[in-house]
């Protein structure tokens, strides 16, 4: 008979933040059944129960090696990145409860979806396993799936919900499939276990597919070019405050999972890898640069916006040094920043009847709101890489991680493109500051007028963080080399 | 070969040509049949290889309920199969494509496969040996103490799977009337009853 062994102390404070999230989802679901009209309480506790969770990261000891049987690990990467997803997640709530629609502040499911979505991207963060890997992000895809698809009404977001399940369920089969090819060839499915049997004679073919499947799995994730296509529909056809989280804590969980699966189970097949996201690299920046011109809708432009940032960060991830993941990691939070700033102010582009999205509606902010005006401007600024905001720092990180690895061509087309991803963020500000003003929208909320200020602080201010940041990330890339 | 290879090739041969079946036959609820058809023959593989826990689960689970399941949905859903299979033969060649593109990945991925001589002589016995230990006792052991946070996971996310399923489909409706049987138990003949004085002649 197997020692039933129960779970110890320590392996339990490895996964107290995730424990936090799960049960207080799950007593959370019976407040929202049983207590009537229960959807602002169940807000309100899902985003103390986030900020709770971020506390008690703080708190746990790092390092305490695996846990489970090696099935999640909680290292000073994964804490760096669990705290950002957090982050992301609390503030994606206070956008939502900030948000007037009817389809997010009246079901008491939507914060409890959302927390649930952040305990799949914490697992998958931690993971130290394939089980976990693929247990964690289906957790994750699931909820999102259903978020896509909550305005069940409008036939935008069902079709957005539709498309979404449909590539992601591919994209999950693809990430199986390598996974078992992984398996098959190695025999293990703990990241050390492949690791150790990748030393010391050359890749199977075998193994090789497996990799490139487990990376085109990922792709799809963090919607880098060609596995991008859902990204644009889904972006627009979501309920805003859905698409504010969609841009925000998934991608970053799913980038940190990339940067994780490349350095520790693949962390000797570099050479394999490399190739593979040089060239997702430079089709993401690419195409986020060309196909956000022509975009009228300004969630479409993020959406593209999105693909191309993802770019830039796998430009650093492509270097394959210790640097390029501090790049990666820098780049990564600074996006959040900016992303939600952005989104803060979308959501709050609206008339008495209704939101509006067409960037056409911006005209003239800068009469009609100066405030909203000049963070938005200012925002935009950063996204394109103007310096001195964060936008640039973050791009020149990567940029001078991929020159260290001799990726010239890489950084060389990474500039380009970046000059000309400036062309339509430029356009924004433009039509903020010179043309003849719109309609006025509504006044701001107090919660949006909030996460805006902090953003933008936090992108003029950049030079300030920039050193203690820096110096975070350092710690967290540390883990992998 | 013996018993057990003939059997193994009779099921082999079955499940794959009902599988085949299941994406070919016109109407959809043949494809549902010989999907049952296809999990019954799954069953008996693991019956030969010894794993009748395994074997039953696949029935009670996929065929008794899944498999039924899915051909309620088949049949209450008015779906037109004929209208669904009209763009085939317009996504046949890049679906052809993509298909041989994989074979050939798994042709050069398992072509390369070469099992180390001495190997086969060393294939890992299970401890406790098989024969101590009940097949349930040995999932059993394994699923609660090793696997305990993948099933805990798994757990969660068959719960989002049903939030969602709630969220996206359920509609409360006005003005429908339900039971309530502790409503139907708390009545007594005070409030059941009505007695009315009825004087002779009148009628009520």
């Amino acid at each position: 008979m197997n020692p039933i062994a129960a779970p110890t102390g320590d392996e339990l404070l490895t996964i107290l933040p995730e424990l936090l999230l799960a049960g207080g989802a799950l007593v959370l679901l019976l407040i929202g059944v049983f207590a009537k009209n229960s959807a602002r309480a169940v807000m309100m506790l899902s985003m103390l129960l986030v900020a709770a969770a971020i506390v008690v990261l703080f708190l746990v000891p790092v390092d305490s090696g695996p846990a489970f049987y090696g099935a999640v690990v909680l290292d000073p990467f994964a804490r760096f990145m669990k705290i950002a997803t957090l982050v992301a997640s609390l503030f994606a709530l206070i956008l939502s409860s900030g948000s007037r629609r009817k389809e997010v502040s009246e079901r008491f499911e939507y914060p409890i979806l959302i927390m649930l979505a952040t305990l799949g991207m914490m697992v998958m963060i931690s993971s130290h396993d394939i089980i976990a890997l693929y247990v964690g992000l289906e957790l994750q895809s699931l909820a999102l799936y259903v978020l896509a698809a909550i305005n069940r009404d409008s036939v935008r977001s069902t079709e957005a919900g539709i498309k979404y399940f449909v590539l992601g369920a591919l994209a999950s089969g693809m990430l199986l499939y390598g996974g078992s090819l992984v398996y098959g060839f190695t025999g293990q499915t703990s990241y050390e276990g492949i690791a150790a049997a990748m030393i010391g004679h050359d890749l199977e073919v075998g193994l090789i597919f497996g990799i490139v499947f487990i990376l085109v799995g990922l792709a799809f994730k963090v919607s880098a070019v060609p596995f991008h296509m859902w990204t644009p529909d889904v972006y627009q056809g979501s309920p805003t405050p859905v698409t504010a989280f969609f841009a925000a804590a998934p991608k970053l969980a799913a980038m940190a999972l990339l940067v994780r699966v490349v350095s520790e189970p693949f962390g000797a097949a570099v050479d394999q890898w490399q190739q593979v996201l040089v060239f997702l690299a430079i089709a993401s920046m690419v195409l986020g640069a060309f196909a956000a011109i022509g975009q009228n809708n300004i969630k479409r432009l993020m959406a593209y916006s999105a693909i191309g940032h993802v770019g830039y960060a796998l430009v650093g991830l492509s270097a394959g040094t210790e640097e390029g993941v501090r790049s990666v990691i820098v780049y990564l939070v600074v996006y959040l920043a900016m992303t939600l700033g952005s989104f803060a102010c979308i959501l709050s582009m609206r008339r008495a009847d209704g939101p509006v999205e067409n960037i056409s509606d911006l005209a003239g902010l800068s009469r009609t709101n100066p405030m909203m005006a000049f963070f938005f401007a200012a925002l935009m600024f950063s996204l394109a890489g103007i310096p001195p905001l964060a936008g640039f720092f973050a791009k020149f990180y990567v940029f001078s991680a991929a020159v260290q690895a001799e990726l010239y061509a890489l950084a060389v087309i990474g500039v380009v493109a970046s000059v000309v991803g400036a062309y339509y963020y430029l356009r924004i500000v433009k039509i903020m500051y010179f043309d003849e003003p719109a309609a006025a929208f509504e006044p701001m909320g107090g919660q949006l007028r909030g996460v805006l200020v902090l953003s933008g602080a936090f992108t003029l201010a950049f030079i300030l963080f920039a050193g203690p940041l820096n110096e975070l990330a350092s710690t967290a890339a540390g883990t992998f080399f | 070969m013996g018993l057990p290879g003939v059997f193994f090739y009779l099921f082999s041969a079955v499940l794959l040509a009902s599988a085949l079946m299941v994406v070919a036959a016109r109407n959809p609820v043949h494809s549902v049949l010989f999907l049952i058809l296809a999990f019954v023959n799954a069953a008996a593989l693991f019956l030969l290889l010894g794993a009748e826990f395994l074997a039953l689960i696949l029935i009670v689970v996929y065929v008794g309920a899944v498999a039924v399941l899915f051909l309620f949905v088949v049949m209450m859903l008015d779906v037109d199969f004929a209208e669904l299979r009209q763009g085939f033969l317009h996504y046949l060649p890049t679906g052809a494509l993509i298909g041989i593109v994989i074979l050939c990945e798994v042709l050069i991925a398992v072509g390369g496969w070469a099992i180390a001589p001495g190997e086969l002589a060393s294939v890992p016995v299970p401890t406790p040996p098989a024969d101590a230990l009940s097949n349930t006792e040995a999932i059993g052991n394994l699923l609660y103490t090793r696997y305990l946070f993948y099933f805990q996971l798994a757990g969660l996310v068959l719960l989002v799977a049903m939030i969602g399923a709630i969220v996206l489909t359920l509609r409360h409706k006005e003005g429908v009337k339900r039971q309530s049987i502790a409503a139907q138990n708390a009545r007594t003949p005070a409030t059941a009853i009505e007695i009315k004085k009825v004087e002779p002649g009148r009628g009520i």
